[in-house]
């Protein structure tokens, strides 16, 4: 089955927010930001964007009617800065006119006076400081401190992990009606829809049935709009509620940019114990998360960092310790991977040091330490239904990999300024969201007399090819064809209480919720079958392709003429599902529990060509092993595979987010922030898909796919290293990324820039 | 519909505008001076066109221009987002909305069929860019199309499944092309059967005249959109491209003369122009994208005066000369005493920078074009530099060579080339030019590199241009290698 969307995507008929057909009177919104990043505010002028010709309005705290307050998790978080701000890009006034030009020009004429106050923008440096985010956890497995002595090497070193912007192509957006009463409707292209509903509903003062959010699709999410959709949309409830009139806030690219949050970098200590043979003792990490200025979902992110601090490795003896620092940046939220590319860095960064201290492949250290069934996880899990090393062989032996290896030796051997590299990254991801709370869905069907159906998710669809994922699985518990299907947009008047769609769990939680929801009405329809049909054990009655069956036999009936039926018969054609994750928990008093319903293996092989001379790299090929469980579409699941890497592979090695000292983006728009495009992605991607149903909760034994190939990405950090190594064996390379042309040059050729700089200093001194 | 713009009176422009859009004609008063992506969205509600970044950067409001030229129409992918409306007078715009047939195109079923689209936001630009690259006419190349691709930026597919559409609609056009067999094909509506014709009649109708004086000179606007993209729709502004008489590129005896206005898919497709410099083809394409290409002019990059603009450094190597020309007088000086300062020229604001003129190298000359970005295609450099140099014997007769991203200017490296002549090639030599040119080029940090990198990269460079073009006589291993 192609795409369920895809064709009018090609047409571009497919209607995000702002194309949906303008109701009259709207207006427009523009939002005015803190343009320092931490300080008092001491006036703020209005007064020259208010008498613009063509604004309507100019909105700051004061005109919020309910409470100033947008935190999720911690509540930190104002809509609208009251006294202080924290960072630059924080919304502190909203301007609203006929016209989008009007209010962004207008938006240039609000001044403001702030007293500054120091700033922090490095993670370790705000930890020092005491500025945290709730308080500091440790995991810890065995007892690290009694076997550093028991080691033959110990390793230290640091990681420097950099940030990501999401670029999702669809810039942050929102549009609110007024409607009769109190009531708000707003369009929110939002990963989200019950958080907007919820704070929209206390920014306004109101009860959350006088919200209603509607969702369509997403131009891209992430992660992006998990949280911070939510501030956008509730500006333009705002602005809708006050005015009367229906709103729309859209951000131009350079804004969004400024003023929403981003992968969190990290800052990582590790110290690593080792046998002579490479077998990893020990393990200790301390990770200072860089959260910006609010706590957003760090502390979540942060969790999840330590759940995946030792990827796919089993070690006896680790201790895990994280810290949400507070820094005067935006707040750094979701981003596919949640938290897990970092602990995953840290670790295959510490393997590395071992690898090359031993002067042994990384990959012999990597397949040595692999974890197997029934060990347990530093929060105390234990893996079940393992296939990390099936998938690793899988991954040696239709690759060829040893092959691989002796060609890259042998073109390094041949070749003087051009050396290749390689490397394998080796992935397990846990599936459900670690709040276990959050790991539960509801879904709503009905079918109609004329036989067709509507279906409500609490699920988003956001390109992860979610509809098409459960029209597949509608049509295939009904046994109709998927012509019949229609998965209706996500509204919060159709579905109470969603959970966000995130943690790659939701086909997982929306199609179990469809299935309970279908199974009702299929069990009322069987009744009804036996007793026309005079069956009597309802199990043999199956429907198929449109038709009626017992056992295997043809009943005559076809799907119109059932439905039919059921409706003269007073029969209940819709149903609500619910489904909650079962055997799922985690002890934070302990830090150990249950927290993952399975886990997700898989490995990627990475090969690029590194240009010695001008530091500049090509990737030649990946390929992937995954282990996907039965692909509910594999059209779905491959591009889910690929679209993972590539931001893994963006991440790692191109993707440079920075910041000066004064707490000023640079990277500020898509000219300066480069994210992989056709020619850096290579042509040659190879998947195989390792069909492992075992252990999955998904329906019909599909796996979770969003987010753990993002991690097949790391592999290219290493592979370039590799070939680095190859130019120059005794340089020591540091654990900073993304490994971008300037990094790899400066650190093949460190005695030039001693000289340059020497020069420098004699020709100013 | 919400007035898009409040107009002062003092500039309102007395213009009217026709031209095509798909299937329709157009005759609107909207200001010139806004771009094609708000005038499509806003005024009329068409939103196919979809607005990513507006800088050129993302695709997705990726749009056909056609052009009446000797009764057929041509077609070139631009950026709406930096489109002014006022240069689409006379012309045939098409959008995704004008290229939807009741049954997908082989271009939109490829992409359905390859699993290439997800999110969709990216899509119909994608749809857009390939359609107007199958109409072109060249030979279709899996390497075409991924630069084609190269314009876009997709978030969610990682661009193997968008490759993967190449083999798939290569099948439907062979090497026939044009507008008629790709109607017939189903590629395009039927309705472009009747562009030509119908162009012809609108441009015989008046654009009106543009008030002057003018305070923004537009030729491609590619950076220019970028830059003032809030306040161009607001002013008075004289659209370069209405001067055809600056679009030539003429040989006269050994000197080309390039118009300013020609851009720089023009440059790097002209037969002379490859003459000239043999690997421009593989250079241009390190430089933005097929629909920036096709609306930034040469004459845009040397006044823009970026100290990184990659086509005036090759100029910079050309020993290129400037016409420089206001109403009643006409100049020329050599580029290389053009810039003076940090975005300062040797212009008046009278004047407009009318052709450039370079001779051509004789044989025994060489050039080569360097770049180094964070990422290989559509960034701009953190460095780049070009060579051009003549040796006979082994001695350096003549070079040139301009560097940029290393000051405040694109950088003629005088004393460098200086130093070089009447050398032999020899890794000592090119050894003894890096204290000259560490001395004469000044970088700063910013985001495009820190100054030591930046340093380090000069000298690379250099280096690059040597064992590139005389690898006979120098060797990357002469200088890394174990002594």
């Amino acid at each position: 089955m192609d795409r369920i969307d895809a064709a009018s995507h090609t047409r571009g008929e497919s209607l995000f927010v702002d194309d949906m057909p303008q109701p009259a009177g709207m207006l427009y919104a523009s939002v005015f930001f803190s343009p320092v990043m931490h300080g008092n505010i001491q006036r703020l002028c209005l007064q020259d964007a208010r008498s613009v010709k063509g604004v309507v309005a100019v909105l700051t705290w004061e005109n919020i009617p309910g409470e100033n307050q947008i935190g999720s998790i911690i509540q930190d978080e104002e809509l609208l800065a009251q006294r202080k701000v924290h960072y630059i890009g924080q919304p502190v006034a909203v301007v609203v006119a006929e016209s989008t030009e009007i209010a962004r020009k207008a938006a240039k004429m609000i001044s403001i006076e702030i007293e500054e106050l120091p700033a922090v923008t490095d993670p370790k440096e705000a930890f020092e400081k005491g500025c945290i985010i709730d308080t500091p956890r440790t995991f810890v497995l065995g007892d690290v401190d009694s076997m550093w002595q028991k080691c033959d090497l110990v390793l230290e070193g640091t990681c420097d992990t950099g940030g990501q912007e999401h670029v999702y192509l669809e810039t942050q957006r929102a549009r609110a009606t007024p409607l009769e009463g109190n009531n708000i409707r707003i369009y929110s292209s939002t990963q989200s829809p019950s958080a907007v509903q919820h704070h929209a509903a206390k920014i306004l003062g109101l009860a959350s049935h006088n919200i209603e959010v509607e969702v369509k699709r997403l131009g891209g999410g992430f992660g992006g709009k998990e949280d911070q959709a939510t501030p956008w949309a509730c500006i333009a409830a705002l602005v809708a509620r006050v005015t009367q009139r229906p709103v729309e806030l859209v951000l131009q690219r350079a804004d969004d940019m400024k003023m929403t949050g981003k992968r969190h970098p990290y800052k990582s200590d590790f110290k690593i114990g080792a046998t002579k043979e490479g077998i990893i003792i020990a393990y200790e990490v301390k990770h200072y998360q860089n959260s910006g200025a609010t706590a957003d979902l760090s502390t979540a992110v942060l969790e999840r960092t330590m759940f995946h601090s030792t990827n796919c490795y089993y070690i006896p003896h680790v201790r895990i310790f994280g810290v949400c620092c507070r820094t005067n940046l935006p707040s750094n939220t979701a981003f596919r991977g949640f938290g897990a590319p970092q602990g995953m860095f840290a670790i295959e960064s510490a393997l590395t040091k071992v690898a090359e201290k031993l002067h042994l492949p990384r990959e012999e250290i990597q397949v040595k330490n692999l974890l197997a069934e029934r060990k347990e996880f530093p929060y105390g899990q234990r893996a079940e239904h393992c296939s990390i090393r099936t998938v690793w062989e899988s991954a040696e032996t239709n690759y060829q990999f040893q092959k691989i290896r002796k060609q890259v030796l042998h073109f390094n051997q041949s070749h003087f300024e051009t050396k290749k590299g390689l490397a394998v990254m080796p992935v397990c991801f846990g599936i459900s969201f670690t709040t276990t709370y959050m790991n539960q869905a509801s879904a709503l069907v009905h079918i109609y007399t004329d036989g067709s159906v509507s279906i409500s998710t609490g699920g988003v669809e956001m390109g992860q090819g979610l509809i098409t994922n459960i029209t597949t699985i509608a049509a295939t518990a009904l046994g109709i064809n998927p012509g019949r299907i229609k998965v209706e947009c996500t509204n919060t008047t159709r579905i109470a209480n969603m959970s966000p769609s995130a943690a790659s769990s939701t086909t997982l939680l929306n199609g179990n919720a469809l299935l309970i929801a279908i199974n009702q009405i299929l069990d009322r329809l069987k009744t009804l079958l036996a007793q026309e049909l005079s069956v009597f054990e309802k199990e043999k009655i199956s429907i198929m392709n449109e038709k009626v069956f017992v056992d295997a036999h043809d009943t005559g009936w076809a799907w119109n003429q059932l439905i039919h039926a059921a409706h003269q018969k007073r029969i209940c054609l819709s149903a609500h599902g619910f489904f909650a994750t079962p055997k799922i928990y985690f002890d934070k008093t302990k830090e150990k529990g249950r927290p993952f319903a399975y886990h997700v293996y898989g490995a990627a092989i990475v090969e690029i060509t590194l240009d010695c001379l001008r530091g500049s790299y090509d990737i030649d090929s990946v390929k992937i092993v995954h282990d996907l469980g039965r692909p509910l579409s594999k059209i779905v699941d491959r591009a889910q595979i690929e679209g993972g890497l590539a931001q893994g592979l963006g991440w790692m090695a191109l993707e440079d987010l920075r910041f000066n000292e004064k707490g000023q983006l640079l990277s500020r728009d898509l000219a300066t922030y480069k994210v992989p495009d056709a020619h850096f992605m290579p042509d040659n991607i190879e998947i195989e898909f390792l069909q492992n149903e075992k252990g999955t909760l998904g329906p019909y034994g599909s796996k979770a796919v969003g987010e753990p190939p993002f991690m097949y990405g790391i592999g290219v950090f290493f592979a370039i290293r590799d070939a680095m190594r190859a130019f120059r064996p005794e340089n020591d390379f540091n654990f900073t990324s993304p490994l971008i042309p300037e990094r790899i040059l400066l650190q093949l050729y460190p005695e030039y820039i001693k000289q340059t700089l020497d020069k420098n200093k004699n020709l100013s001194g | 519909m919400i007035p898009l713009i409040v107009r002062d009176s003092n500039f309102y422009m007395v213009q009217e505008l026709h031209f095509l859009l798909n299937e329709t004609e157009i005759s609107t008063t909207a200001p010139s001076g806004i771009v094609a992506l708000d005038y499509l969205r806003k005024n009329l509600r068409l939103t196919g066109t979809k607005e990513g970044c507006r800088e050129g950067d993302c695709g997705a409001c990726t749009v056909l221009v056609g052009e009446l030229i000797n009764n057929k129409v041509s077609y070139k992918s631009v950026n709406s987002c930096l489109m002014p409306l006022g240069e689409l007078h006379g012309k045939h715009l098409v959008t995704i909305e004008g290229l939807n047939m009741s049954v997908l195109s082989p271009i939109q079923k490829a992409i359905v069929d390859k699993g290439a689209t997800q999110c969709g936001f990216c899509t119909p630009g994608i749809v857009v860019s390939l359609t107007g690259y199958t109409i072109k006419g060249n030979r279709l190349t899996k390497e075409g199309f991924k630069k084609t691709l190269g314009g876009h930026l997709c978030r969610c597919t990682g661009y193997r499944s968008l490759k993967q559409g190449f083999d798939a609609i290569k099948e439907h056009i062979s090497s026939e092309s044009g507008v008629k067999s790709h109607v017939e094909k189903g590629i395009i509506p039927e309705y472009f059967l009747n562009i030509p014709a119908r162009l012809a009649r609108i441009s015989e109708k008046s654009s009106g005249k543009v008030e002057t004086p003018a305070e923004f000179v537009i030729a491609g606007g590619t950076d220019l959109y970028v830059q003032k993209g809030d306040i161009l729709p607001y002013s008075r502004i004289d659209l370069l491209n209405t001067h055809p008489e600056m679009k030539n590129i003429v040989r006269k005896n050994n000197l080309l003369h390039v118009g300013a206005l020609i851009t720089f898919e023009e440059f790097s497709n002209h037969p002379e122009v490859i003459k000239a410099v043999p690997a421009i083809r593989e250079y241009i394409s390190l430089i933005a994208s097929t629909q920036i290409r096709n609306r930034a002019t040469l004459g845009g990059n040397i006044i823009n005066a970026s100290p990184i603009a990659d086509v005036a450094i090759l100029l910079l190597a050309m020993e290129s000369t400037l016409i420089l020309k206001n109403d009643n007088s006409m100049r020329s000086l050599p580029i290389t005493s053009f810039y003076k300062g940090y975005k300062q020229l040797d212009k008046t604001p009278s004047e407009i920078l009318a052709e450039i003129i370079f001779p051509i190298p004789d044989s025994a000359t060489r050039i080569n074009w360097e770049k180094v970005s964070k990422r290989k295609y559509l960034d701009v450099a953190s460095v780049n530099c070009a060579l051009k140099i003549k040796g006979e014997g082994g001695i350096i007769k003549k070079i040139h060579i301009a560097m940029g991203g290393v000051a405040p200017i694109p950088l003629f490296l005088k004393n460098t080339c200086d130093y070089f002549l009447g050398k032999q090639i020899t890794r000592n030599a090119i050894e003894g030019a890096f204290p000259i040119l560490q001395n004469e080029i000044s970088p700063i940090d910013d985001i495009r590199g820190s100054s030591q990198y930046k340093r380090l990269l000069a000298r690379q460079l250099i280096i690059a241009h040597f064992t590139r073009l005389f690898p006979e006589a120098v060797k990357v291993k002469d200088f890394y290698g174990p002594n």
